[in-house]
């Protein structure tokens, strides 16, 4: 359809002069649902976090966050144990989603020829992992790392690497798209001359997207740590009583923890359930504007 | 330009190892907030122990665990739910230490699967525990005979109110809550109310964890379950409990009509179930040496009907047999 | 034959040269660089290939035990159960994935397009620069704390003491408003790059025949932007149907194959989650199903999400 034909039907319905009564009260009822529409986002936000605010501020405390699940004494439970797990599976899963991330970028901006039909099948093939749900990659990591083929166990190095998976095609989608917004002169003018396609890559396309880079990955960790259904499924322990203690450990994890204690039936846990997801969500916090502010202070403006 | 990249690399790696330095060191911060002291010989016994099995003795073992660590702070003890049937595949498979379960292992489908798996154990009983059948508060049931639990639960039941079994029942439309397939308390109630293990209606809303069924029934006007006494009284002033009639009159089940055996039929023991490999590890005989000792404190602390003084004796010569090697 | 000669002749700088190509040191490094780039990449189609395996594997396992016709066609599922009254009729699931995402789109399309529209056609500047950041801490949120709210606040507070609503503890209605709620973020935001990418000149037509500000964005961007609309209903409802913490909270552990918003219901992801947790034992039949459900909902996503990208290389294709 061209514009003059989209116009040309619109005019059909449109009377030439300027907007009659019928029109005006349309225009307003319009603009009252869509400002309804906005005010519902907005009241659904607000009442979430006063919510999860009111019943769980009075348990924050520095004993809370160092101190182990009890199964007994409420007053007595904390997330130690579910802190350090996250942060366990936080660090393994950037160790394992970095590299291959990039590289995987890399190839598909810098090297892949997109008339070969495999290149075109990995990036269908990254759009639909993308779309794939979190608990299909759980039933992965129960399958194949858990048990199968890998059989490690229910261990960090298992959650870690189900997490890296799940993120992976974000990392890379937001890589490519860092790596892409580098002027195709930059490359040019490095082969011109005489580097090659790596030292142009390592030289100059890389550290021009890094911070893109960079952002796209502390936002994908960010997912990645408030995810529970994987983690469900490959067997996170339930209050454990311990830290893990290497990457062969049972571990738990701060969605689990939540999850765990908004069902408990002792309404002392379900509060402490929220003051758990107060702590999560300031770390969310902390991370992205870690990424805003790379973002913002690194950018390339080409 | 290159520079700040670079440097910023670094900065994330350095952040990365840092994290994952901060990590070690987890040996402090243990067992915190608690009021008992550490013993000074507590701490050289260390090792993991893998405890599975019911959800009704779950947290009676994750108490024990709790005040063990307290003198033991380096065994790791985790305590899974996956029921009393899926904790004995586990058992028998050779994956888990110790068993808990809420009826006796069965002759004719698990002893011969542990005997397969050369996987020798010992039975102890730990505590007592009944089932407790409860309502909404706004559903005033107080009394129901087994005849008329079995019309409601049994298989092919279409029964949706109460008034239906009963006209003097309230007519409100029932929200049915009960114990997944799974559970020990899933087939003690059947076998005990339906008259055969695994027999029961299925539109009920099933669940493994006793507190989404506590929650379940409290919240829903028509909501009638069963799960484990110990949490109906977790929950008691938000449950209406429903006595029991077993032709003898009718029966609430309390501590003491459990201990007593007067809450008919739906009392009974619960137990654990060590590997004989496991028990000959310091850290297991320990903790077991521990509960045993301690069954009553424990028990309490879980808000679980403790043993008798007679089964505390019962269960020290069973535990001692087991740790000489029989 | 020119080779031959100047193969061994010397060259201008008096050392001898050689016309052949043999691949030099860097060229090696370089092509084992893009080696392993690629290797990295095939990581991805091997992440692709592990899960089809897996599901497969234990997908044609289940299919010894059950029927193809009992599982697709029953209504029936208590898998749980023994004997007899075991039945693995996968509709309730399929059922109650797709009511509960119904009701969720109920809330997040005309929400989610209306904001859309907003954002992308009327909002002032003060105003988008506080409701996009809603917007993006809305996405952000975990579904997990979703799950929390829906269960210890929007049912007993809002559905039961403020409306007054009779629904059951873990009831359809709690889980599917929340459900939506979390697609909302998603619809907004690609409503409003689907209606942004629309031409400046359609908009100046439309004014220019008289149209105001709400004919134009309705009877000329909207249809313009038709196709990267329902692309983004379609990702909604995809993301819909995948999610698994709220449901497993709010919503209750039932399979159920009803039309009662008050009683619970339960969805194929819920149902994964619910039973798998680390714990069955491998081989058995219980553990199968997880793979089944699995394979489904596999399926069902993948579908989603192909139509998805078609729809939108078709509104790409129209300005391009």
């Amino acid at each position: 359809m061209t514009g003059a034909q989209i116009a040309a039907r619109a005019s059909r319905h449109t009377s030439l002069h300027r907007s009659g009564g019928a029109d005006r009260i349309f225009s307003i009822a319009f603009g009252t649902l869509m400002l309804g529409a906005i005010g519902i986002s907005v009241l659904a936000l607000l009442t979430l976090l006063f919510d999860v605010a009111r019943d769980g501020i009075s348990h924050l405390s520095w004993d809370f966050l160092t101190s182990f699940p009890s199964r007994i004494i409420p007053s007595n439970s904390g997330i130690e144990s579910a802190i350090y797990g996250t942060l366990y599976l936080m660090v393994v899963c950037a160790a394992i989603v970095v590299p291959l991330g990039i590289a995987t970028a890399i190839y598909l901006e810098e090297y892949a020829n997109r008339e070969r039909w495999w290149n075109r099948a990995i990036e269908v093939n990254i759009q639909n992992l993308a779309a794939v749900p979190s608990v299909v990659y759980g039933i992965l990591g129960l399958a194949f790392i858990v048990r199968g083929p890998l059989d490690l166990g229910r261990v960090v190095l298992a959650g870690g690497i189900t997490l890296a998976l799940l993120v992976l095609p974000v990392v890379i989608i937001v890589s490519r798209e860092a790596i892409r917004s580098v002027p195709p002169s930059i490359r040019e003018g490095s082969l011109a001359l005489g580097a090659t396609q790596w030292q142009t890559i390592w030289k100059q396309v890389l550290p021009g997207s890094i911070a893109g880079i960079a952002t796209g990955i502390i936002l994908a960790l960010s997912r990645a740590i408030g995810e529970t259904a994987p983690l469900l499924v490959i067997g996170a322990a339930v209050n454990p009583r311990f830290n893990p203690d290497g990457l062969f450990s049972s571990f738990t994890a701060l969605p689990i923890q939540i999850f765990t204690w908004t069902q408990d039936k002792d309404r002392e846990f379900v509060d402490l359930a929220a003051a758990a997801i107060l702590v999560m969500m300031v770390l969310l916090l902390l991370m992205n504007s870690v990424a805003i502010f790379l973002r913002n202070r690194y950018e390339q403006k080409w | 330009m290159r520079k700040k990249g670079l440097a910023l690399l670094a900065v994330a790696g350095s952040l990365a190892f840092g994290v994952a330095a901060c990590g070690d060191d987890d040996d402090d911060g243990t067992a915190s907030g608690s009021t008992t002291e550490q013993s000074s010989d507590g701490g050289d016994i260390s090792g993991s122990i893998a405890i599975d099995g019911s959800s009704t003795v779950a947290p009676f073992a994750e108490a024990a665990a709790e005040l063990f660590n307290e003198e033991y702070p380096d065994v790791k003890i985790t305590v899974g739910t996956s029921g009393t049937g899926g904790g004995f595949e586990k058992f028998c498979a050779g994956e888990t230490d110790i068993s808990t379960a809420s009826r006796p292992i069965d002759e004719e489908e698990e002893v011969p699967v542990c005997e397969q798996g050369g996987v020798k154990y010992t039975e102890i009983v730990v505590a007592n525990d009944g089932i407790a059948v409860a309502t909404n508060k706004d559903l005033a049931v107080d009394c129901m005979t087994v005849e008329q639990l079995k019309q409601l639960w049994n298989k092919g039941s279409k029964i949706t109110k109460l008034s239906e079994i009963d006209p003097s029942f309230p007519d409100t439309e029932l929200s049915l809550y009960g114990p997944g397939t799974d559970s020990g308390t899933f087939d003690f109630f059947t076998d005990q109310i339906n008259g055969e293990e695994g027999v029961s209606r299925e539109d009920y809303e099933a669940s493994e964890d006793d507190n989404q069924l506590v929650t379940g029934v409290e919240g829903d006007d028509g909501g009638l379950g069963y799960f484990g006494f110990s949490y109906y009284e977790g929950a008691q002033d938000q449950l209406n409990l429903v006595g029991v009639d077993a032709g003898g009159g009718c029966v609430k089940p309390s501590t003491e009509t459990i201990q007593d055996g007067s809450y008919k039929p739906l009392s009974r023991p619960l137990f654990v179930y060590p590997k004989a490999d496991a028990v000959t590890r310091p850290e297991v005989k320990a903790f077991l040496d521990y509960t045993v000792e301690n069954a009553a404190a424990i028990a309490e602390a879980a808000k679980i009907v403790p043993l008798t003084e007679e089964q505390v004796g019962t269960a020290k010569e069973e535990l001692a047999t087991a740790e000489s090697g029989s | 034959m020119a080779d031959h000669t100047a193969a061994a002749s010397e060259g201008a700088m008096g050392r001898r040269t050689s016309l052949v190509r043999r691949p030099s040191r860097r060229s090696r490094f370089e092509a084992g660089v893009k080696a392993l780039l690629f290797a990295a990449a095939a990581v991805s189609v091997a992440v692709t290939l592990a899960i089809i395996f897996s599901l497969v594997k234990e997908t044609i396992a289940f299919f010894g035990d059950v029927s193809v016709g009992d599982y697709l066609f029953g209504t029936k599922w208590t898998p749980q159960f023994a004997g007899d009254q075991q039945s693995f009729g996968v509709i309730p699931l399929v059922w109650g994935t797709f009511y509960l995402t119904f009701i969720g789109l109920v809330v997040a399309v005309p929400v989610g397009i209306l904001s859309g529209i907003y954002l992308a056609e009327f909002a002032p500047r003060r105003i988008r620069k506080i409701v996009k950041p809603v917007l993006e801490l809305l996405a952000g949120v975990p579904t997990i704390v979703f799950g929390y709210f829906a269960l210890t606040f929007f049912t007993p507070e809002v559905l039961r003491n403020f409306l007054g609503l009779g629904v059951n503890q873990f009831n359809a209605l709690s889980a599917g408003i929340i459900l939506g709620i979390l697609v909302v973020p998603t619809i907004a935001t690609l409503v409003e790059d689907a209606m942004s990418a629309v031409p400046q000149s359609l908009r100046e037509g439309a004014a220019g025949l008289g149209a105001n500000k709400v004919q134009t964005a309705i009877r000329v961007v909207f249809p313009a932007a038709l196709s990267g609309v329902v692309a983004a209903l379609v990702l909604g409802a995809s993301r819909a149907v995948g999610e698994t913490v709220i449901i497993l909270i709010a919503g209750g552990q039932q399979a159920n194959l009803s039309l009662n918003l008050y009683e619970s219901y339960q969805s194929m992801a819920a149902y994964i989650a619910a039973t798998a947790r680390g714990d069955i034992p491998t081989g058995s039949i219980e553990y199968e199903t997880i793979f089944i459900v699995g394979m489904t909902l596999f399926v069902l996503t993948l579908v989603l999400n192909l139509i998805s990208i078609r729809l939108v290389r078709k509104y790409r294709q129209v300005y391009e």
